[in-house]
């Protein structure tokens, strides 16, 4: 019997996610010994047309990491959905749009303006990229980039997902466990639609520091505390740390080592909207009465959007800004 | 269970021609009936008053007959009526929490006036309900034992009365007073309207029974700090400020205050006409019979304040009792009560004549207030009841009473007051029993609506009072023209009935003013937990049908905390808060609504943000468990910490995501179809 195919696929993502799975060291070998790679563009040479010409439902699995950005992402996530399957969105990019996904603050024209004639450009010329070009050797053609950036299940139906920009490679390996004992029999596939390789409560959870009530009187940076202690709460200490509002599983690595949790693991179990949850969390407890020192507290957030949506914001309610949203056909 | 197992029954109200007027009620059945078939409403039906007793058993009856399993009821704000279609759907055996209400009345047929839209309007609604209340699940109300004991605050006579009635009933009732004594206002007045009995003789008694009453325990010269619990269960917080008195040893003798060398202006029960002691009674029937001693003006704290050395203590050593009474080391107290309801009487403050610069009150001597008057009428009072001009022995020849002082004018109080004219009346007539001068009393309109008011009215003007209609522009002491004399008050007002301006000669101004909130209402009415109108009066939870109970469960007004009332009025409302919280003492037990927050222990990581949230104090943080944990008893199911909880492991019952979300849904049906559409 052949073995079962596997594929993982980026899109609009660092490729953090690819590094991520190649750390998981040995467990690539078991993934090798018991599925055949069929496609990996990270890993291995294969063209677009060898997946069309793929029967459709003919990989096991495909790990898709990246978000939808351009009119290729769009083409390969409706491709790979055909021929897969499982499709799991794997990475913070694919399921919640990731740091791409802040994107959706501006217009592709301002993306264009700042990436192309901003402060640290130079570009007297004032070029920009074409989707076609007629050289003298023949067309060249670029993915057009689309209005905004949308994560994989809004654009094709998603049957698990893996959080974390990227993954723990402690908790990819519990992933590839799964399908490996899911090859061999030895286990069943969870319900469609669930979180795998990550916690059912929040970073906090798994964070060792002392937590007492919280009362906000002043947001720091943390390259402005002259010393931090290692023992208490970063919140609690002035820090803005995501870990109340972000799922578990990643061991709390960031706030270990005394670095605010930014949120990567995306909305605890249940949380529709993760940047709104923590943005009333924050605010439901500044300790201040007056306007003028509430705005004090607040002025600790140099970047609402960017701290509270840091990851979530192409999966949010609001998805997009308008101007942005105006564009999408 | 999907909606489609569900059998939701929708009934929309007339409220007369209050929703029919605006709303085509009609077209709301149809559409619920015909669009909304395939979300599970099985019939739709009009009435005329849903909430008559017939409308009920439409509801009951379907419910018995058609089998519904979930009840929306589109008619006035769920504030008036959930609590009345809860117990109808409760009655056929549906549980209550199975119903719910769309406001197309408040929400809709109030505000707006096109039929069309509001039509439109009516049936969003109706369709969020309809997806709200699928979700809806059964919820069972929590039951609470209610503490018998009762707080009373504020010792006037609403306050006493209140007390009284409740303690008569023989349940224990914590009785606060902000001054030294209780009494009130009327303990300062001389005589009462219509019937112009001595106030304090129909006063004293009740505050005699109230002090020595064995269920009263009185807390004078105190105020509550803070308020914690529910209704049935409070946890009250008293401060009793020091008196430098033993209370248990004082025998209330009074040689302290007959020793004490100093005299000062009483700005308080004296409205500053008159004098008292450092240490000093607030007046000659105080409840409880012990002094009181000022520290801010007595000559042995100012002593030890200035020159590290105290002086005088000739209250301590004339003292006779022994151990001495005088305790100069006293300090705060603080008591924790518990009890069940608490009874708010915190009355009112009279508005700061002042703040009018053209009556010259405060500049001109012979201006008074209507506080000053009555304590000169006061046989007990600073001048013994004689009528007489600020240098304390000239009798005034004639007197101008200027009604509505800082009421019925949008400069200042756009209410009426509702005492002032019958006071401006009665004290009309007391001075010019005392004292034969000329009164004139200067009305915008004469508002005598109480039993036996009017007639009382009609004798004043038999007395010879004189009565002007206009509103006064200005009092001066500076004669204009060869006629007029100096040392005359001249009062300047439009005679709008005779049709022209008069300038009236007086020896003395008398300034009804009004009555205000207490300054510090808000923050009180925050302690408790209740809130205050634009102009400062507590709010009842409804200005007809309750105007004593609150929008927080146990917690009930009487007096003028809820607005300007006469004597009467007070009493009968304080005598109502009593048989409310009686009532609820006898049930013994409360249902109350299971609208309330828990926590998904799987769910919570212990962070802790909402420890500190909880208006209730609710929330505990479990040590060995590092979860957050709500006390369903002490939760009131207000959201709060639902919102703020930043894994949403804290859900709120009857108000789920699910719930929200479904019923957002529903109201944009018709914004979903179009787009559908295009």
């Amino acid at each position: 019997m052949s073995k079962p195919k596997f594929a993982m696929y980026w899109a609009s993502a660092c490729g953090g996610c690819e590094i991520a799975v190649l750390n998981t060291d040995e467990k690539v070998l078991e993934l090798d010994a018991n599925f055949d790679v069929a496609f990996w563009p990270a890993a291995m040479d294969v063209k677009y047309q060898e997946v069309e010409a793929m029967e459709d439902a003919s990989l096991l699995v495909t790990l898709f990491n990246g978000a939808i950005r351009t009119d290729e992402n769009e083409h390969m996530a409706h491709l790979l959905r055909r021929k897969s399957k499982i499709l799991v969105a794997f990475g913070s990019c694919a399921n919640e749009g990731c740091i791409p996904g802040l994107a959706n603050l501006s217009t592709r024209e301002d993306l264009f303006e700042r990436a192309y004639s901003g402060p640290s450009t130079e570009n007297p010329e004032h070029l920009r990229p074409q989707t076609i070009w007629r050289a003298p050797e023949g067309v060249l053609t670029l993915t057009p980039l689309q209005p905004v950036v949308r994560t994989l299940d809004q654009v094709v139906e998603v049957d698990y997902h893996v959080p974390g920009c990227p993954p723990e490679s402690r908790q990819i390996a519990v992933v590839l466990d799964l399908l490996i004992a899911v090859v061999n029999g030895a286990a069943e596939l969870p319900p469609k639609g669930a979180v795998l390789g990550a916690g059912e409560s929040t970073v906090c959870d798994e964070c060792p520091r002392s937590r007492d009530v919280k009362r906000l009187t002043k947001l720091s940076r943390i390259q402005e505390l002259p010393s931090l202690d290692t023992t208490t709460c970063l919140l609690e200490q002035g820090l803005m740390c995501s870990g109340p509002a972000t799922r578990s599983g990643c061991d709390s690595r960031c706030p270990n080592v005394g670095a605010p949790c930014i949120g990567c693991y995306g909305a605890a179990p249940g949380v529709l909207d993760q940047g709104a949850r923590l943005m009333t969390a924050i605010a439901s407890v500044v300790d201040e009465k007056e306007p003028e020192a509430i705005d004090r507290v607040l002025d600790g957030l140099p970047d609402p959007a960017g701290t509270f949506y840091r990851f979530s914001l192409a999966h949010s309610l609001l998805r997009a800004n308008r101007a942005a949203l105006a564009e999408t056909p | 269970m999907t909606s489609q197992q569900e059998r939701v029954g929708v009934y929309v109200c007339h409220c007369g021609s209050n929703i029919a007027g605006v709303v085509d009620v009609e077209s709301v059945v149809k559409f619920a009936a015909e669009e909304l078939k395939d979300r599970g409403v099985v019939l739709a039906r009009d009435y005329t008053f849903m909430c008559s007793v017939a409308g009920q058993e439409l509801i009951e009856q379907d419910i018995r007959e058609q089998g519904l399993t979930r009840v929306v009821v589109a008619a006035c704000s769920p504030h008036l009526h959930e609590k009345t279609f809860r117990g109808a759907c409760e009655r056929a055996g549906l549980n209550p929490y199975l119903a719910e209400m769309a406001s197309i009345r408040e929400h809709v047929a109030w505000v707006h006036s096109g039929h069309a839209a509001a039509t439109a309007k009516a049936k969003s609604i109706v369709s969020g309900t309809v997806e709200r209340v699928l979700k809806n699940e059964a919820l069972d109300a929590i039951k609470v034992p209610i503490d018998a004991a009762t707080l009373v605050v504020g010792g006037g006579i609403a306050g006493l009365q209140a007390a009284l009635e409740v303690a008569e009933a023989g349940y224990e009732v914590y009785l606060i007073e902000r001054e030294a004594s209780l009494g009130g206002h009327m303990a300062q007045f001389d005589k009462t309207f219509p019937t112009l009995d001595c106030a304090a003789c129909i006063l004293t008694p009740k505050m005699a029974s109230a002090g020595s009453h064995p269920k009263i325990h009185l807390f004078t010269w105190s105020e509550v700090e803070k308020v914690e619990g529910f209704v049935g269960n409070y946890t009250v917080s008293v401060k009793k400020k020091p008196r430098y008195i033993d209370e248990d040893v004082c025998t209330g003798c009074g040689i302290c205050v007959e020793k004490c060398p100093v005299l000062v202006v009483d700005d308080n029960f004296e409205a500053g006409i008159g004098y008292r002691k450092a240490i000093y009674w607030p007046f000659a029937q105080a409840v409880p019979n012990l002094p009181v001693l000022d520290p801010d003006t007595c000559t042995y704290f100012i002593g030890a304040k200035t020159k590290d050395k105290g002086g005088c203590k000739a209250c301590e050593i004339f003292c006779p009792t022994v151990p001495n009474s005088i305790l100069f080391g006293q300090k705060e107290e603080r008591v924790t009560l518990k009890v069940g309801n608490i009874i708010l009487a915190t009355g009112w403050e009279l508005f700061n004549a002042r703040r009018i610069p053209q009556y010259g009150y405060g500049r001109l001597a012979n201006v008074f207030s209507n506080l000053e008057l009555e304590r000169m009428c006061n046989a007990a009072g600073p001048t013994g009841g004689k009528i007489v001009l600020r240098d304390g022995q000239t009798a005034p020849k004639a007197v101008g009473i200027v009604h509505c002082v800082g009421s019925r004018d949008r400069n200042y109080n756009p209410y009426c007051s509702a005492i002032c004219c019958m006071q401006s009346l009665k004290l009309a007539h007391l001075v010019k029993e005392r004292s034969g001068a000329e009164v004139y009393n200067f009305y915008i309109d004469i508002r005598t609506p109480g039993k036996d008011y009017d007639e009382f009215y009609q004798r004043v003007i038999d007395e010879g009072v004189h009565f002007v209609r206009g509103k006064v522009a200005d009092v001066s002491d500076v004669p204009l023209g060869p006629g007029e004399e100096s040392g005359k008050l001249y009062i300047q007002v439009e005679d709008t009935l005779a049709g022209l301006q008069r300038r009236i000669p007086v020896d003395m101004v008398v300034l009804a003013s009004g009555l205000e909130p207490r300054h510090d209402s808000a923050e009180v009415g925050k302690t408790f937990g209740i809130s205050c109108s634009t102009n400062g009066w507590f709010i009842e939870k409804h200005a007809k049908l309750d105007p004593i109970a609150t929008m927080t469960d146990g917690v009930f007004v009487a007096g003028c905390a809820q607005g300007p009332k006469d004597i009467p009025a007070s009493v009968a409302q304080g005598a109502a808060a009593a048989a409310r919280v009686l009532s609820y003492i006898r049930q013994g037990e409360l249902a109350l609504e299971p609208v309330r927050a828990s926590v998904v222990e799987e769910q919570c990581s212990g962070c802790r943000l909402c420890n500190g949230l909880c208006p209730y104090n609710a929330i505990s943080f479990v040590e060995e468990r590092r979860v957050s944990e709500i006390n369903a008893a002490l939760c009131q199911g207000c959201g709060t910490c639902v919102a703020a909880c930043p894994a949403g492991a804290i859900q709120g019952s009857g108000y789920s995501n699910e719930q929200l979300f479904a019923q957002i849904e529903g109201l944009l049906r018709e914004v979903r179809h179009e787009t559908e559409v295009v």
